[in-house]
């Protein structure tokens, strides 16, 4: 188990005071000027060496993302632009770090923006998150009244300003390219790629969107090292990692723990346990609802990391772990997901618009076994038509965890096809 | 140049081509619904994926750049699946109500279906029904069918620059619609229906008329404005049925104006179908063509051939001008005049063409527009200077009264004096003007069809050579014609030598009552009171202000309904066919010239249309070479006399309504009731909000 | 839902900020660089949905639409893709609920029954007394404190049958309960006590 001391986000739990005076109490904006003394290539230099890979889900390395950025600043401004959009089913930790470390990510935002070369950070907070974006904006005060951003920013001689920017309900604005446009007062549709957003972002200008736990950490990391980050976790697999857990144990929670740790010690040491025992597990989802599902066959080995899961063809996404008993409807507990990608699909393109609408409508008749055995197939099929044919990736977040279902569950489909035949024949009989 | 290689096939494409670009240039065709050469590229319908080399999943062909070295397959099971997965969606909502939507026969889900659609659905729930919407009088629509490519969107944003539709929603639940279903404000907002890939935005005005394949389809121009667009004119039977544009990348790229493409409802009511003469009671009776022609031969050989005039009208074809001018030649008067505005132009020809041609507008990097307001004057050449200031937000400053042309402009005042200002230097626009290497200046007739016209063309060529505006191998002087006849009948010479009346003198003669006969030619935007004491001949094809004033009728052929040459304000001389014969007895116009002068014992040299054509291009050759311009040379024209202080007013006080044909057209009435409800709403949103 | 069913039918006939929010938007506009205003189309729909009883009429969309140069069309596509947007009235307690998988596994069943049984309601439907809204909504974030009803702007947390009630009195009471877990939990920490950072716990 990861030790205290190894801890980032000290105040997860907000026991402590998340503002500027508690913020420096536990560490941050101590000497941030030193920090940016290292120069912007230095401090990206040193994020590769960290092994940090991006924790908004597609765990890209941090600072290989960081250097796309032009070396030298033209005529456009570059920006940095903080996904605070959290909204993944399963994932909650972002919330954390707002509203109980909000300090640790601004200083983040500086280091960051500064490695970038960027004067002007965004950050783009789900409009869910009313107080959070109330807390988080009174940090962004606190800072400014205490010179830590403006003009002299922590007296760096860097300028530096933060804006914070609330979304207004849309999963989507979690894609960066859509968050871009949502930020320049659109709608909220992914834009085509090339351009990446470190060549024309937003206002057409050089960009890096990253996670807000991503940014967050990263002031921490210059402190202690890059060495010290990397031997954490596993090789590729570095560091720390918010893992919210969520769903049938007893006693759901966020904790920071080492990159790498099995699931089972993750659920059991922190979150009291599946309800009823390890015994009574069917499935966990292990990083958010785009992550397809593993049967507990596959939990009792895995380790939380990048690499691990991907092996077993689901992914560490948000590290957002969705745990279910056997007392789950699975085929409900997918269908419902079906039914949240349905809903925030954004309609632009094909695939997406008709597939996800298409996909949830077969997996209800699925939950009540209304459907015939050969339209699992049509439905697997639909959900190949749907992947690495869209815009985003949400088509594909989409796909996957009907996907697991049908791989992992597949009998209790038919299963249930079969008895809601009989029960029909049945009534006819009567 | 990138190189790459499609299918196997070595292909090198421009910079900046995609890989859609680079397949049709290696012969593969990629089906699509969004995307669409002139448009933004939107990458949504998805139908364009191919296979890149190294790339883990299909790519969109329209979206990506072709890249040196890229290897691209269109021919892999991956496409193929990908394809008819994609069509398989589209299809699932889309409604297979083909039988009554009057896309059939021409709806590109309809052809590619053919190509990657099943024989049957697997799709086994609820098909999604959309509420129609609103979107004024030319535009029908079954929203259900629509599958969301995003094109009309995009044309009005971008091309017609009238950002009033849009796509509210999300999801499935994505609707296209204008804000709170208003009609959409836009001269050229029916390219939609051409642009729209199935059956969701249709013609009103051609709902349910016809299926494409029982038309008759006759390429021709269009003369609702002096742009010349090609068209295609689709009829059946007697009747033109409707008219889409055709493709001339020179002139008006795909585009129409709504005027001309639906004005032509107008060519089935008002017709003039028989000769008429007035009788003693003052009322125009029915005669048979040989009396008509009679009575005007005794008329023209009583009266003096300095008492005698013609004055023809905005949509003449040249022939018919060419054989009026013949004509009054041989009975020896001067007195004709193709200028039924007054615009005072004539004379060396750089002075009345637009002379960088319209595919100059492109490389414009100033615009200084004098009198014109071109959105209304000439809808699709002013889509070319948006697209210019879109890209380049090139200055254009106006003389002129205030409008809105769907680009930002700098209204430098409509009091002419600002042209002085503007020569010396005084005026803002000045340096922009100086700064540019390629400035253009667009005179219209808002500025010549006045007396001082000919000072004000004068003094438009006096900024023209102090701001370098004729330069090099750029020639931005430009005039801006708002009648399709103007160019033909200029270089034709139909105006009047010196001693000799134009049409101000023929209403002043008139009024003095020393104009014995007037011969309108299809003119009908003239002051027809001032002329009324004279014998009036009306010549042309609708019951409308010259034929309320004639003495004598002889009804001819609208501009569908004959062959013709035109040639636009550019100068460039287009070859317009026939598509449907003059309705009853009417006649193509030459041959009712040709049949008077027989009548008279005069011989015009021509007995056919050939003839005629020859004789004609004896005499101006250029009007030989069919598409071509012949440019003109910088020259001294336009007048050093006094300008009035007069302010600048627009040519036309309105898009819909300016020609007979448009006048008696239903659906352009429609159009302008609509256009002016929803002014009046805005004004009145506009008290509310004061 | 159909667009037009979304859009109230009833719609005043004007619409302008007030002073302070007047005052509040020209604050927002300043974020973003010259020429860039329209990204402040979120916060200006969202400022207008809080003076406006808690939804947007078509009025404000017009007024927001020249105010930062913008087609009327281009915001309504704004205020029609998020979904926080209300382009009809709301009750005083606007009441969404979170039904998405996480939420559901921990019996946001029963919160909706919950409410179902005191007001009747379904999502979408507003109560008899006009002051409760019930509206299902996705995942809003707060997923290891499932289930969530968020009031208005706040999340109340941990929430089952009987909690759900009482929060529905606090409200009807115009009491509102503190606002986070009913369970007393602080933030994400395991019910029963964090197993981390124990150390760094104040004492209470």
């Amino acid at each position: 188990m990861l030790k205290d001391e190894d801890r980032i986000f000290t105040n997860l739990y907000g026991w402590m005071d998340s503002g500027l005076a508690g913020a420096k109490k536990r560490g941050d904006w101590q000497n941030t000027a030193k920090l940016l003394k290292l120069g912007h290539d230095e401090i990206v230099e040193r994020i590769k060496a960290s092994g940090l890979r991006g924790r908004g889900g597609a765990g890209f390395p941090t600072g290989l993302k960081w250097s796309f950025m032009p070396k030298e600043v033209g005529a456009r401004p570059h920006y940095l632009v903080v996904n605070a959009d959290e909204s993944e089913p399963g994932t909650c930790k972002d919330r954390d770090i707002i509203r109980h470390e909000p300090h640790k990510l601004l200083e983040g935002c500086l280091v960051a923006g500064f490695a970038m070369r960027a004067h002007a950070a965004y950050i783009y907070i789900r409009g869910e998150f009313v107080n959070e974006a109330r807390r988080l904006q009174a940090a962004i005060d606190e800072a400014y009244d205490a010179g830590l951003l403006g003009n002299n920013a922590a007296k760096s001689g860097w300028k530096f300003d933060i804006y914070l920017h609330r979304g207004a309900g849309a999963y989507i604005c979690g894609e960066e390219t859509a968050l871009i446009e949502s930020l320049e007062g659109k709608k909220g549709q992914p834009r085509l790629k090339p351009p990446f957003p470190a060549g024309a972002g937003l206002y057409g200008c050089p960009t890096t969107v990253n996670n807000v736990e991503s940014i967050a950490v990263t002031p921490t990391i210059l402190r202690r090292g890059a060495d010290w980050f990397s031997g954490l976790g596993k090789e590729n697999n570095t560091g720390t990692k918010l893992f919210c857990i969520s769903g049938h144990v007893n006693r759901p929670c966020n904790v920071e723990e080492e990159m790498g740790i099995p699931l089972r010690e993750l659920i059991e040491k922190h979150a009291g346990g599946v309800r009823g025992g390890w015994d009574n597990l069917l499935a966990v989802i292990p990083g958010g609802s785009s992550t397809p599902l593993m049967p507990q066959s596959v939990c009792n080995t895995m380790t939380m990391d990048f690499d691990a899961l991907k092996e077993a063809g689901t992914g560490l996404g948000t590290a957002g772990v969705i745990v279910m008993d056997k007392s789950t409807d699975v085929v409900k507990a997918i269908a419902r997901l079906s039914y949240f990608y349905k809903h925030e699909s954004c309609g632009q393109c094909t695939p997406c618009r008709e597939g996800t609408g298409w996909m949830w409508r077969m997996m209800e008749r699925l939950v009540r076994g209304d459907a015939e055995i050969h339209e699992i197939e049509t439905l697997e099929q639909v959900t190949r038509q749907v992947e690495g044919h869209t815009i985003c990736a949400l088509g594909d977040a989409a796909a996957w965890p009907i996907q697991g279902l049908i791989k992992h569950f597949r009998p209790e489909i038919e299963r249930r096809i079969t008895a809601h035949r009989t029960a029909v024949a049945v009534e006819a009989a009567e | 140049m990138p190189k790459l290689t499609v299918n196997g096939i070595e292909v090198e494409v421009e910079d900046g081509a995609t890989v859609l670009h680079a397949c049709e240039e290696a012969g593969v065709e990629i089906p699509r619904f969004c995307y669409h050469d002139r448009l933004s590229i939107a990458g949504n319908c998805r139908m364009c994926l191919v296979d890149m080399e190294r790339a883990p999943k299909p790519i969109a062909s329209c979206a990506m750049p072709a890249g040196e070295g890229m290897v691209i397959r269109t021919d892999t099971d991956r496409v193929t699946k990908a394809r008819e997965g994609v069509m398989e969606f589209l299809l699932i909502n889309h409604p297979l109500d083909c039988p009554i939507c009057d896309q059939g026969g021409e709806c590109d889900l309809q052809d590619q279906a053919m190509g990657y659609g099943f024989d049957s659905s697997r799709y086994e729930e609820n098909k999604r029904a959309v509420e129609d919407k609103h979107m004024g009088p030319l535009i029908s629509t079954t929203m259900t069918r629509c599958i969301h490519c995003t094109r009309c969107v995009r044309f009005a944003t971008e091309v017609a620059g009238v950002p009033e539709l849009g796509a509210i929603g999300r999801g499935e639940s994505m609707e296209i619609t204008t804000y709170l279903e208003k009609t959409l404000a836009s001269e050229l907002s029916a390219n939609v229906i051409d642009l729209c890939p199935v059956g969701a935005l249709t013609s009103k005005p051609y709902a349910f008329t016809a299926r494409p394949w029982e038309l008759n389809k006759t390429e021709s121009v269009d003369v609702m404005d002096a742009v010349g667009s090609n068209i295609r004119v689709d009829s059946r039977g007697a009747q033109v049925l409707r008219v889409l544009p055709r493709l001339n990348e020179d002139i008006n790229e795909e585009w129409i104006s709504d005027k001309t493409r639906y004005a032509i409802d107008g060519l089935r009511r008002q017709r003039l179908d028989r000769p008429y003469v007035r009788g003693r009671d003052g009322k125009l009776a029915p005669v048979s063509w040989d009396d008509a022609l009679g009575i005007v031969a005794a008329r023209l050989k009583k009266a003096k051939p300095a008492a005698i005039a013609a004055i023809t009208g905005d949509q003449c074809d040249a022939e018919s001008m060419f054989a009026l001018k013949r004509l009054f030649d041989k009975l020896g008067s001067g007195n004709i005049d193709c200028r039924q505005d007054g615009a005072t132009i004539g004379g060396a020809r750089a002075g009345y063409l637009f002379n960088s041609t319209i595919a100059g507008i492109d490389e414009a990097d100033a615009l200084l527009i004098i009198g014109s307001n071109p959105r209304i004057e000439a809808a699709v050449l002013n889509a070319r200077i948006r697209r210019n200031w879109l890209a380049t937000r090139l200055p254009v400053g106006v003389v002129g009264p205030q409008m809105d042309l769907t680009y930002d402009t700098e209204t430098l005042g409509d009091d002419p004096a600002i042209l002085a200002d503007i020569l010396s230097g005084k005026a803002k626009f000045a340096a922009k003007l100086k700064r540019a290497k390629k400035p253009m200046i667009i005179v219209g007739m808002g500025a010549l069809a006045r007396p001082d016209g000919a000072a004000i063309l004068g003094k438009a060529h006096e900024i023209a050579d102090t701001y370098g505006v004729v330069a090099g191998g750029w020639n931005g002087f430009n005039v801006l014609h708002t009648a399709a006849a103007r160019v033909a009948g200029l270089d034709l010479g139909l105006t009047p030598g010196r001693g000799q009346m134009d049409v101000a003198g023929m209403y002043k003669a008139a009024e003095a009552g020393k104009l014995d006969i007037v011969w309108l030619q299809a003119a009908d935007e003239i002051d027809a009171d001032r002329l009324k004491d004279a014998f009036v001949i009306y010549q042309g094809h609708h019951g409308d202000r010259g034929a309320h004033i004639a003495d004598v009728i002889l009804p001819g052929a609208a501009y569908t309904e004959k062959d013709g040459i035109y040639l636009n304000t550019e100068g460039r001389v287009q070859y317009a066919g026939r598509a449907t014969f003059p309705p009853g007895e009417a006649r193509e116009d030459w041959t009712i010239i040709r049949a008077l002068a027989g009548r008279m014992g005069i011989n015009l040299g021509f007995d056919s249309l050939d003839e005629l054509r020859t004789e004609l291009s004896e005499i101006v050759p250029h009007f030989a070479d069919q598409d071509e311009i012949k440019s003109a040379r910088w020259a001294k024209f336009g007048g050093r006399g006094k300008i009035s202080s007069t302010p600048v007013a627009a040519a036309l006080d309105g898009f819909y309504m300016t020609c007979a044909v448009s006048r008696a057209s239903e659906t352009m009435g429609q159009c302008l009731m609509a256009l002016q409800a929803d002014l009046a709403q805005a004004d009145q949103a506009q008290d509310a909000a004061e | 839902m159909s667009i037009d069913a979304r859009i109230a039918d009833d719609q005043p006939d004007s619409f302008a900020f007030t002073r302070e929010n007047e005052a509040e938007a020209k604050r927002i506009i300043a974020k973003y660089p010259k020429g860039r205003q329209a990204s402040a189309v979120m916060p200006l729909l969202d400022l207008a949905q809080r003076q406006h009883d808690n939804w947007i009429p078509m009025k404000a969309i017009e007024m927001i639409a020249a105010k930062l140069d913008m087609a009327e069309i281009r915001v309504l596509e704004v205020a029609t893709f998020y979904t926080m947007f209300n382009l009809k009235p709301v009750g005083t307690y606007f009441l969404q609920a979170c039904t998405t998988t996480p939420c559901w596994l921990r019996g946001s069943d029963n919160m909706m029954r919950c409410i179902k049984d005191r007001y009747g309601i379904s999502s979408g439907e507003t109560s008899e007394c006009g002051r409760f809204t019930l509206l299902e909504v996705e995942c809003l974030g707060a997923c290891v404190n499932a289930p969530i009803l968020q009031v208005n702007d706040d999340f109340y947390e941990d929430l089952d049958y009987a909690s759900t009630g009482a929060l529905l009195d606090s409200l009807e009471a115009g009491s509102p309960l503190p606002v986070g877990s009913v369970t007393g939990r602080s933030g994400s920490e395991a019910d029963g006590g964090a197993t981390t950072l124990q150390e760094l716990k104040p004492a209470e």
